[in-house]
């Protein structure tokens, strides 16, 4: 109860404060803004109801560039992390470029990537899961490799092959870490995804924000942004959802 | 795959380093079929490292170690299961597909090892906790769980690595009299590393008394009454008493 009465009671305070200084025109005020521009709670939640349909629609587009980009992330994250897991000379080789991939800023290689592969969808997977790619594999490898040596020696004793190890002592043991590094690319996929569209899309929840600039339609801005991050809160709470289904031992 | 139990144990001569630091030196020590041996020593003399060599998990650096003549590690993995000290148990698999892992390991189907291994269960004092997750088991079930899943390997020779050190005194003394009824009841040519020098003396038909890094025998001592039914009796009597201390005063000797 306290868990959640605490954080919706800061929430209720802060949109309050922020309902008063919008009626006051404190903010538009201290900013040198119109009021237009600066949408109050009350303001930004009409709409979020009256763009609905329009929201929705856009944000289906954004979420399967999300769940496509975290899927692809998946395949070649866990695929690559296994990989470098059984052939040390793969890992001693492939992990620094792993680690530079990530200082590589999406922002940045998004519009080549755009030019590269279009302005259809698989530009923005292969965004999104540029993103994905670092934390999954990172934390997958990490999860393999945390694996008691001990118990290595176990199972060859017990006559497992390697693969047996793999299946029934290593890849069980790194499967809380898997779900660790989803769950930050969940959080970041979003990011990836809006980036993706920014460098050129017609439809989707980073495009809308994009194209309202042009209209000054801060209210419906701030509505997709609400949109955006409950999109992110919920594919949060999912993932962590299947993770107690999955990994019952803990 | 139950392979024929009635298997000798040779190690000749064995040396073993890890780099620059020596761990075992020219040790020799046999076994015959079905003989309980005890390996008691100063921490850090090679013990878990000889128990290793032994398994095939590793390869001695001098001298051989044969089972039943076959010295390659491939023929040692293959006919010795090891016990680790810690249980081990994989906290995601139930008490009874931890307990099947071995058969598993062999390409049984689940049930079938299932079932294999519900046979033992009762025997062991499991019955009832074939679903239970490791988690949810006390110490002394853990480790029986974990004997359970070295014995159903089926190989003749089992090395079991301080098997009941991370227990309380009650449960050790309990879990010593089972173990000893197991190895009454299914027999295998068995080396037993233990602290506990009575331990070793109730369990063991010889107790092998090693020496500080790098570690070598330095006497052999014969059990008097091995795995006998009436523990406390077997400890408390005098000839049991007398082996002790003498087991006690070659480990300080050994140390100095």
């Amino acid at each position: 109860m306290r868990r959640w009465l605490l954080p919706m009671a800061l929430i209720a305070l802060l949109l309050g404060l922020w309902q008063i200084a919008c009626s006051t025109g404190a903010i538009a005020d201290a900013l040198s803004l119109e009021d237009y521009l600066v949408p109050s709670p009350t303001e930004i939640a009409t709409a979020l109801w009256e763009n609905r349909g329009l929201l929705a629609e856009n944000a289906w587009v954004t979420l399967r560039e999300i769940l496509f980009g975290i899927a692809a992330a998946l395949v070649v994250g866990v695929g690559f992390a296994v990989f470098m897991h059984r052939w040390q000379v793969l890992r001693d080789a492939a992990y620094p470029l792993v680690v530079a991939s990530q200082t590589i800023p999406i922002v940045v290689i998004s519009p080549i990537l755009v030019v590269w592969f279009g302005y259809g969808l698989t530009a923005k997977i292969v965004i999104v899961a540029l993103i994905c790619f670092f934390p999954i594999t990172v934390n997958t490898l990490d999860g393999l490799r945390s694996v008691d040596p001990e118990s290595v020696k176990m199972m060859r004793s017990l006559g497992a092959s390697p693969w047996q190890r793999f299946w029934r002592a290593e890849a069980p043991a790194a499967l809380p870490s898997l779900f660790t590094g989803v769950k930050i690319a969940v959080v970041v996929a979003p990011i990836g995804a809006v980036f993706a569209e920014w460098s050129g899309s017609s439809s989707g929840l980073g495009h809308l924000i994009q194209s309202d600039t042009a209209y000054y339609l801060v209210a419906r801005q701030f509505a997709t942004v609400v949109v955006l991050s409950a999109l992110a809160l919920i594919l949060i709470g999912l993932v962590a959802l299947a993770e107690r289904r999955v990994v019952t031992w803990r | 795959m139950r392979q024929d139990t009635r298997v000798k144990l040779e190690i000749a001569g064995v040396g073993h380093s890890y780099g620059d630091l020596r761990t075992l030196s020219s040790l020799t020590l046999a076994g015959e079929a079905h003989e309980v041996i005890g390996l008691v020593g100063p921490s850090g003399c090679g013990k878990s490292t000889l128990l290793e060599l032994i398994c095939g998990l590793q390869e001695p650096t001098e001298g051989t170690i044969a089972i039943d003549g076959g010295s390659a590690a491939e023929a040692r993995l293959d006919r010795c299961a090891l016990m680790p000290q810690r249980d081990l148990l994989l906290p995601w698999y139930p008490a009874i597909d931890n307990a099947a892992l071995a058969l598993r390991n062999q390409g049984m189907k689940r049930a079938e090892a299932r079932a294999e291994a519900a046979a033992l269960f009762d025997r062991f004092g499991l019955g009832g906790f074939e679903a239970a997750r490791p988690a949810e088991l006390s110490g002394g079930m853990r480790q029986r769980v974990a004997f359970l899943r070295t014995l159903i390997a089926g190989k003749p020779v089992l090395a079991l690595d301080e098997p009941f050190a991370s227990l309380d005194a009650i449960t050790r003394a309990e879990m010593q009299e089972w173990l000893a009824a197991a190895l009454r009841a299914d027999p295998r040519t068995t080396v037993l590393v233990t602290h506990d020098v009575e331990e070793a003396l109730y369990l063991c038909d010889r107790v092998a008394v090693m020496s500080a890094r790098p570690g070598q025998i330095v006497a052999e001592l014969s059990a008097p009454h091995p795995r006998a039914e009436d523990r406390d009796g077997a400890v408390t009597d005098p000839e049991f008493v007398s082996a002790r201390e003498k087991a006690l005063r070659v480990l300080r000797e050994g140390l100095r």
